[in-house]
């Protein structure tokens, strides 16, 4: 069958993916934490139909050749780890970070998952996690009669209590970084796992060795630019419309050769 | 059976081709650093006795289409893009020097600097490996450097310049991975001049305007190319029925 269907059809492939990656992203732009990806595309490999320096005859030779690509793959869908603004909520359980750090998670396999989104909440024992209820690592556990709960830019995390009129530190939050965060696993649930890809987590107190500091009573935004994923649709969609065009013009063809017989 | 119908399969056959590649174009229209491949029919004159009336037809892809695409601002630290002329030098499957416009780069578990599809950057001093520090800056002449972990913002380290190279367009060939190399199959000199546009991308250069036109143009082709087809059957059946009354 005529090469151009498969090749097309790869291409309608990609954009299809694109499109899924772009609905994500816009579906995602109000995430908190939430990192946007990318498609990343490849052409496929190159065949040689005909070697350039082929003979045309026998003193001449062809001064080009035919080479023919078969098409587009999806090499990738990659997070691209962009900070995302801060939004002042007043909570004094939102911690944003200002960095490339991320909060570790224990997981209810008792694996480690981390996360960029920090609003956190209390659970029924005063410990702090996460929304969905997963305990943040180091655990801290806030007094049931504190009145106030400071994070300070290092992590640490002290409360007021009655009748104490000097605050007590109940806990230090770290954060962990990786080489290549684009290589971790998305969970879902704005988490993340660690991969062979990116590396092993380093794991300080925030403030140091490049982990980003922290902000209370802030969330980080997701950092979808809506306008860009707009125009990103855009080209999918008539780049989705072309290559649909290259299926209809094959198969034009196809019916005109078998009308012949 | 009359020659016409063997010139008019071999025009069938290598329009086809040639959609081949304009389909491979557009599917690659969003691939970041893509170049178009060129593509142009050849006449190939049948030399003999006779009346010079046979010219097969043969499509062949002299080279890619090296103009450049369009810079697209992504804002991610580690996407390059060459302005106007020139290459990264990447390591491909087999180790060697091969050249790519594809500059979404990433680091590997190792921190070596690597393309979005895993080949190593080649540097001035081989791989670029990049220690976990904080901050990544690559300058306009590939210069990579970075802040180290626990010291201040004003101490920079050099962790390796990117080498790209700038040869002669004509003495390039894109292999079958995708990548183009010399034809010499020997590694190009650095080119002082060239550089790179930091936090961009550069999109595929294919004009789907053009593209869309070969198309319509190829499809009306082929249906030229069947009605000759057509005509020498019709022919043939009329010489069939003389034969028959006679």
């Amino acid at each position: 069958m005529m090469r151009s269907l498969y090749i097309a059809s790869s291409g309608l492939n990609a954009q299809q993916t694109q499109l899924d990656v772009i609905s994500n992203n816009l579906a995602n732009s109000s995430t908190t934490g939430y990192k946007k990806g990318r498609a990343v595309f490849e052409d496929l490999l190159y065949q040689t139909i005909r070697q350039p320096g082929a003979q045309s005859s026998q003193q001449t030779q062809l001064p080009s050749g035919f080479q023919l690509g078969v098409g587009v793959g999806v090499v990738a869908t990659e997070r691209i780890h962009t900070q995302g603004s801060l939004q002042q909520t007043g909570n004094s359980l939102d911690v944003a970070i200002n960095g490339s750090g991320f909060f570790q998670i224990l997981m209810p396999d008792g694996s480690t998952a981390y996360t960029r989104d920090g609003s956190f909440q209390l659970d029924s024992q005063g410990q702090i996690v996460t929304a969905s209820g997963y305990p943040v690592q180091p655990s801290i556990t806030i007094p049931s009669d504190a009145q106030t709960i400071t994070i300070a830019k290092d992590g640490t995390v002290s409360v007021t209590q009655p009748n104490n009129t000097s605050a007590s530190t109940v806990g230090q939050l770290q954060l962990a970084t990786f080489v290549n965060p684009t290589g971790l696993q998305s969970l879902g649930e704005n988490l993340y796992a660690e991969t062979a890809s990116s590396g092993s987590p380093q794991v300080n107190n925030p403030g140091t060795s490049g982990t980003g500091t922290l902000n209370q009573d802030y969330i980080e935004t997701s950092n979808v630019n809506v306008a860009e994923e707009l125009v990103n649709m855009i080209v999918a969609q008539r780049a989705y419309e072309l290559n649909s065009r290259a299926i209809t013009t094959s198969d034009q063809m196809l019916q005109n050769l078998v009308q012949i017989g | 059976m009359d020659h016409i119908v063997y010139v008019a399969m071999t025009g069938a056959r290598e329009v086809s081709r040639q959609l081949a590649v304009v389909s491979d174009n557009l599917a690659n229209i969003s691939t970041a650093g893509f170049k178009a491949e060129l593509n142009t029919f050849r006449a190939l004159p049948v030399v003999g006795d006779g009346a010079k009336t046979r010219a097969y037809v043969l499509e062949t892809t002299p080279s890619a289409d090296y103009s450049p695409g369009v810079l697209r601002a992504t804002g991610r630290n580690l996407d390059v893009a060459v302005r106007g002329q020139g290459w990264i030098a990447v390591q491909d499957a087999s180790g060697k020097e091969a050249y790519t416009r594809m500059g979404d780069l990433q680091l590997s578990v190792n921190g070596v600097l690597q393309t979005g599809n895993g080949l190593p950057v080649v540097g001035d001093s081989g791989q670029i490996a990049v220690p976990p520090d904080q901050q990544i800056l690559i300058a306009k002449d590939g210069t990579v450097s970075t802040v180290p972990t626990g010291q201040g913002q004003n101490s920079v380290t050099i962790a390796g310049r990117i080498k790209l190279v700038n040869p002669p367009q004509a003495s390039l060939v894109r292999g079958e991975d995708g990548l183009f190399r010399l034809q010499s199959g020997q590694p190009a000199p650095t080119d002082e001049n060239a550089s790179l546009a930091v936090g961009s991308l550069e999109t595929s250069n294919v004009n789907p305007a053009d593209a869309l036109v070969k198309m319509i143009s190829l499809g009306r082709q082929f249906d030229l190319q069947m009605k000759i087809l057509s005509a020498a059957n019709d022919n043939d059946k009329a010489a069939n029925q003389i034969i028959s009354v006679a």
